[in-house]
């Protein structure tokens, strides 16, 4: 680990005050940034610890919305939406992610801002243009079996390992951020992540300085909810394919559906055009089919993922199926799937 | 007087008598031993090569000699004098010398270039962030393909022949049933909880070491051949250990590296292996290719069983583990061969990892067996049931007891084989059984046992616990000799200045070590009866709140008489020493069975295995202590989980590197993937085995416990996966070719 100046920030006013620090990484949790800084991965030379920032600590309900501060733990944030109807999705997508150690830890913004468990991201010694760009990839060649297949490019593969993202970008949340002269701005999370394109080593839109304050829920029907996350062992593993989705289904067509994919992407993948298929459509296996194909057009496997894009059928089969049989059961319900 | 203080007999299920140190963090591991040093240890961390072979041609520490806090950079320039590494040659592979940082060759990926050694660990990894180095670095050789393993090894663990061929090859299956398939199973690694971690002094001469190490004895040797000292001058303790599991047994870079910096700086070091540095530097198992040939005639009596293991050795270390051990002695057939083959690859050290042999052995060759009976048929109970060998199949000699049929038959029972849960929708459910066969050996131990005159008994002996419960059976055999309460015995292991002992491995530990202790009993026993009068030599001793008594027993009551009345008590403490060698044990064949019985469930669609039970009925001899045993083959059975649906290291073949070298991404079960775990014993002495008429339970439960999920996921879904781990993406391929 590089040695490193500490700062503090208190209030979010004193944003102003950290401008002058140069390359200064923020550290709420520490539940992958340290982890990261042990391995030399990451080696930031100014933190600024967020654990006396008080004012971004609570979850807040408006009219429209939910208002979630940045410092809300996960574990906070996955009871909250456990006894809200509309957010049982997001709830079920943290339950699923790291151990309770974990999530009494990590933070919402946090959470948002992880970094990949790409094997070789993780191996200094191993080229990876993530980590040091320009370097190569190791995975394109290599082991890949935990890889993206969406939102790929020739210089990076990883995936995005955020179970919370996921459900987030299915519920089309919101992030709040303040800018180092303590502006605030607020964008569509599913416009927030940056595909690695040429440069996978930057990761989502915050520029330098920039502080993640908030993420916004909107307060909409999701029906009925369910996160189906599959791994390799099953718990405290990563998803290799994950369905975040809630349905509301009348007369068996699609009324609204709500849908993200984990596992999969390079980011948290929002699968426009599969929503776009079905939406309105009758929730037929053939439907679902053709929407999975107009989704997968864009897919590409690298060897060893090349299991992820029929996983991916299944799961989301397995997943509508379910939430289906149950909205016939009880039409206009909202809600778990199973009680978690 | 009269008594009614109960005793603990040897098989009480009683709690472990270390369990409250533990619990409460009394319980010193290897890296704890701080407060016990003359000054607090400077702490080391290593650099790891980036290369798996060739020389260091450049090497420069000075940048990391000038960080904040660091005392000193160790490297091959430095850290003499050392014994070459695996000499000498006529050393066994737990004495010879385990030197690092001896000289510019590099053998392994991840092995030291250098050693920093600073007043803490963020000080001296950073540091070794700043040591640079180069490595002319030569192409590695690794084993990619079952037919570039063509050397026979010189020997196989457990003392196996590396050939075996016996009766008449069969030269049709015109009237019966075949498979002819290859089994593939990966790299694993022990995975203790504790990494391996040393804490080292030198007092002038005289070295102190607290290692986590599982026999002391063969540690102190490796020690002196390594360090070039008189092993008389160090004393190793290790009275604490996280969990071996054969990555132990010997003593590796840590425990290496911490004596050379305290030798080099005359300070205490402590060294404690990050979970990536365990990776590399603590033995793994290499990956295995298996190839079998199975066939049974129309009834499903097995016809011939031919079995060919093919897998890396590390280069220029002795160890090769025999994956055909099942395979010659489950089952009676007409013809069986097994043979094994290896290629000396450039790979970190491999070595015995969990139940060596027959972990890896019995996932192929129970899961191909299951595949013979399918074909026949036949359900795979019977199957195994219609084979059972009356004698050993290969050599004809008798077993001293053999008890795998009554463990099918009641473990079948008591599981209810083929009364399957009913399936959720979307599920389908399996049954899956595999037989478990293992060598029991009796390994020389010795141990004192000695009594004071208030009836105070202590156990002095090297034997190790490893997690497996040696203090609380220990304690158990003493308390049975003397008809007393474990509360009265004082066990203290793990102490190179205590009598030698078998250490812990292999299974042999509680049978050899407990025998000793109860050698070392009955002698001091003896000795106290000698010096009563004569009309009190046939009585029992019981020590009671009253201390030590003699018993009489009369028509319907026991009476005790205080033992001070009788005997002077300037005869205390009686001393007493307890050996076993292997004239205590029969040359006939030993060893522990058991059948291992699974359900599982598997998502149609998403391909996902649950377990939903996992039960196993065992026999090895008398059962020391019940709780223990079944904890220890609980923990077997878990092991067995994960290498039939998790576990898994994946190379880099091009770096001849691991590729998930941490717990995040090397998969080991975790609480959620284990459901109901429920184990049986027939609880049977064996005293042709042991003087205490135990054998070996600590790799029995992880034997088969693999083959039954595999067979039973098979069963539930027509899926039959010869590439373990059974991870999703194979059940999942699997399920996608049956329905296309």
């Amino acid at each position: 680990m590089q040695p490193f100046n500490l700062t503090h920030l208190n209030n979010t006013s004193d944003i102003k005050s950290l401008s002058s620090i140069e390359g200064a990484r923020f550290i709420a949790g520490g539940t992958n940034l340290i982890d990261l800084m042990k391995l030399q991965v990451e080696t930031p030379v100014e933190l600024v610890d967020l654990s006396d920032w008080q004012d971004e600590r609570s979850i807040t309900e408006h009219d429209e919305h939910f208002r979630v501060g940045a410092m809300v733990t996960n574990t906070e944030l996955a009871n909250y939406a456990s006894k809200t109807v509309g957010l049982s999705l997001l709830s079920q997508a943290l339950l699923s992610g790291a151990t309770v150690q974990l999530r009494n830890r990590a933070t919402t913004a946090g959470n948002l801002l992880q970094r990949t468990r790409c094997y070789y991201f993780y191996d200094t010694a191993k080229p990876c243009n993530k980590r040091e760009p320009g370097s190569g990839c190791t995975a394109i060649d290599s082991v890949n079996r935990i890889h993206a297949i969406f939102g790929t490019s020739e210089n990076c593969i990883a995936t995005h390992p955020s179970d919370m993202a996921v459900a987030m970008m299915a519920l089309d949340a919101q992030v709040e951020l303040i800018t180092p002269n303590g502006e605030t701005k607020t964008l569509p999370l599913r416009n927030f992540y940056c595909k690695p394109g040429a440069t996978p080593h930057i990761e989502n839109c915050l520029k330098e300085g920039e502080l993640i304050t908030a993420v916004i829920l909107p307060k909409r029907a999701a029906g009925t909810q369910y996160y189906h996350k599959v791994r390799d062992r099953s718990s405290y593993a990563f998803a290799l394919v994950s369905v975040a989705a809630g349905l509301v289904l009348q007369n068996n067509k699609v009324e609204k559906l709500s849908l993200g994919f984990g596992g999969v992407g390079t980011v948290p993948w929002y699968p426009a055009t599969a929503i776009e298929a079905l939406t309105g459509a009758q929730l037929t296996e053939a439907n679902i089919e053709k929407a999975l194909d107009a989704e997968l057009a864009s897919a590409k496997v690298y060897g060893s993922n090349n299991f992820k894009p029929q996983l991916l059928r299944n799961t989301l089969h397995k997943v509508l199926r379910a939430l289906a049989e149950h909205q016939r059961t009880y039409p206009q319900h909202e809600g778990a799937l199973y009680e978690n | 007087m009269k008594t009614n203080q109960t005793a603990n007999f040897i098989g009480e299920p009683i709690n472990r008598v270390d369990g409250v140190l533990k619990v409460t963090g009394q319980a010193r591991y290897a890296a704890e031993h701080t407060s016990t040093m003359p000054q607090t240890p400077l702490v080391g961390f290593l650099v790891a090569s980036t290369s798996a072979v060739g020389e260091i041609s450049h090497l420069d520490t000075s940048q990391a000699e000038k960080a904040e806090g660091v005392q000193a950079v160790i490297t091959h320039k430095n850290a003499g004098p050392l014994k070459a590494f695996g000499k000498p040659d006529d050393e066994g592979r737990f004495t010879q010398s385990r030197a690092v940082l001896s000289d510019t060759h590099i053998r392994h990926y991840g092995m030291p270039v250098a050693l920093v050694i600073a007043q803490t660990l963020e000080q001296a990894r950073y540091a070794g962030s700043l040591v640079e180095f180069n490595i002319d670095a030569q192409p590695a050789q690794l084993l990619h393909k079952a037919n570039q393993a063509s050397d026979v090894p010189e020997s196989l663990d457990g003392g196996f022949e590396p050939d075996v061929e016996t009766g008449d090859k069969p030269s049709t299956y015109s009237d019966g049933f075949a498979v002819d398939v290859q089994y593939t199973t990966p790299s694993q690694i022990s995975a203790a909880m504790e990494p391996h971690a040393t804490i080292a002094h030198f007092d002038g001469e005289k070295l102190t070491v607290y290692p986590s190490v599982q026999i002391i004895a063969s540690a102190v040797q490796a020690l002196a051949t390594t360090l070039e000292m008189d092993a008389e001058n160090i004393h190793v303790k290790s009275p604490f250990i996280g969990g071996g599991f054969g990555s132990k047994l010997g003593l590796h870079y840590d425990a290496i590296l911490a004596c050379i910096g305290a030798r080099y700086l005359k300070r205490p070091v402590k060294i404690a292996l990050s979970r990536r540095h365990v990776f590399y530097n603590s033995p793994h198992r290499g990956h295995s290719f298996q190839h079998m040939q199975l066939s049974c005639d129309n009834q499903g009596k097995f016809q011939s069983i031919a079995h060919h293991s093919a897998m890396p050795k590390a280069k220029g270390y002795p160890f090769a583990e025999a994956t055909g051990a099942g395979a010659r002695v489950t089952y009676s057939a007409e013809y069986i061969k097994s043979t094994h083959r290896v290629k000396n690859a450039d790979t970190p050290l491999i070595d015995s990892t969990r139940s060596p042999g027959d972990a890896i052995g019995s996932l192929a060759f129970e899961s191909a067996v299951d595949e013979l009976a399918n074909k026949a048929n036949i359900d795979p109970l019977t199957f195994r049931l219609n084979n059972m060998p009356k004698v050993h199949p290969v050599n004809g000699n008798r077993f001293t007891s053999h008890k795998l049929e009554s463990c099918l038959r009641r473990g079948a029972e008591v599981f209810g084989w083929q009364r399957k849960s009913s399936a959720q929708p979307g599920k389908v459910i399996g049954h899956g059984v595999a037989s478990a066969m293992r060598m029991n050996v009796l390994v020389e131990s010795s141990a004192e046992v000695s009594m004071d005159e208030k009836g105070k008994i202590t156990v002095l002996t090297d034997m190790t616990d490893i997690g497996t419960g040696t203090y609380t059976i220990l304690a158990q055999i003493a308390a049975d000799t003397f008809n007393t309460s474990v509360d009265n015995i004082t066990v203290n292991l793990g102490d190179s200045q205590s009598p030698a002992s078998s250490g812990s491995g292999g299974s042999f530990g509680a049978s050899s070590t407990g025998s000793a202790v109860l050698k070392a009993c009955e002698a001091v026993k003896s000795k106290l009866l000698s010096l009563l009068p004569k009309n009190y030599q046939n009585a029992q001793l019981a020590v009671t709140e009253q201390g030590v008594c003699v018993r009489q027993s009369h028509a319907d009551s026991p009476q005790d008489t205080p033992l001070a009345s009788l005997v002077d008590s300037s005869v205390f403490p009686i001393r007493e020493l307890g050996a076993v060698s292997e004239d205590d044990t029969s040359d006939d064949e030993q060893y522990s069975c058991g059948a291992h019985f699974v359900e599982v469930e598997v998502d149609t669609l998403t391909a996902e295995v649950r377990l939903k039970r996992q039960y196993g009925m065992f026999s090895a001899g008398k059962i020391l202590n019940e709780k223990t045993a079944k904890s220890q083959i609980k923990g077997g059975m878990v092991w067995g989980a994960g290498y039939a649906l998790t576990e898994a290291i994946h190379h880099h073949t091009d770096s001849a590197s691991f590729i998930n070298p941490d717990f995040g991404e090397y998969h080991i079960a975790v609480n959620r993937d284990i459901a109901e775990v429920a184990v049986d014993f027939i609880d049977l002495p064996d005293f042709e085995a042991s003087p205490v008429g135990a054998k070996g339970i600590g790799e029995l439960g992880i034997t088969g416990a693999g083959a039954a999920i595999a067979n039973a996921i098979f069963d539930a879904t027509g899926v039959r996966v010869r590439d373990f781990p059974i991870t999703v993406d194979k059940v999942l391929e699997g399920l996608s070719k049956k329905a296309s």
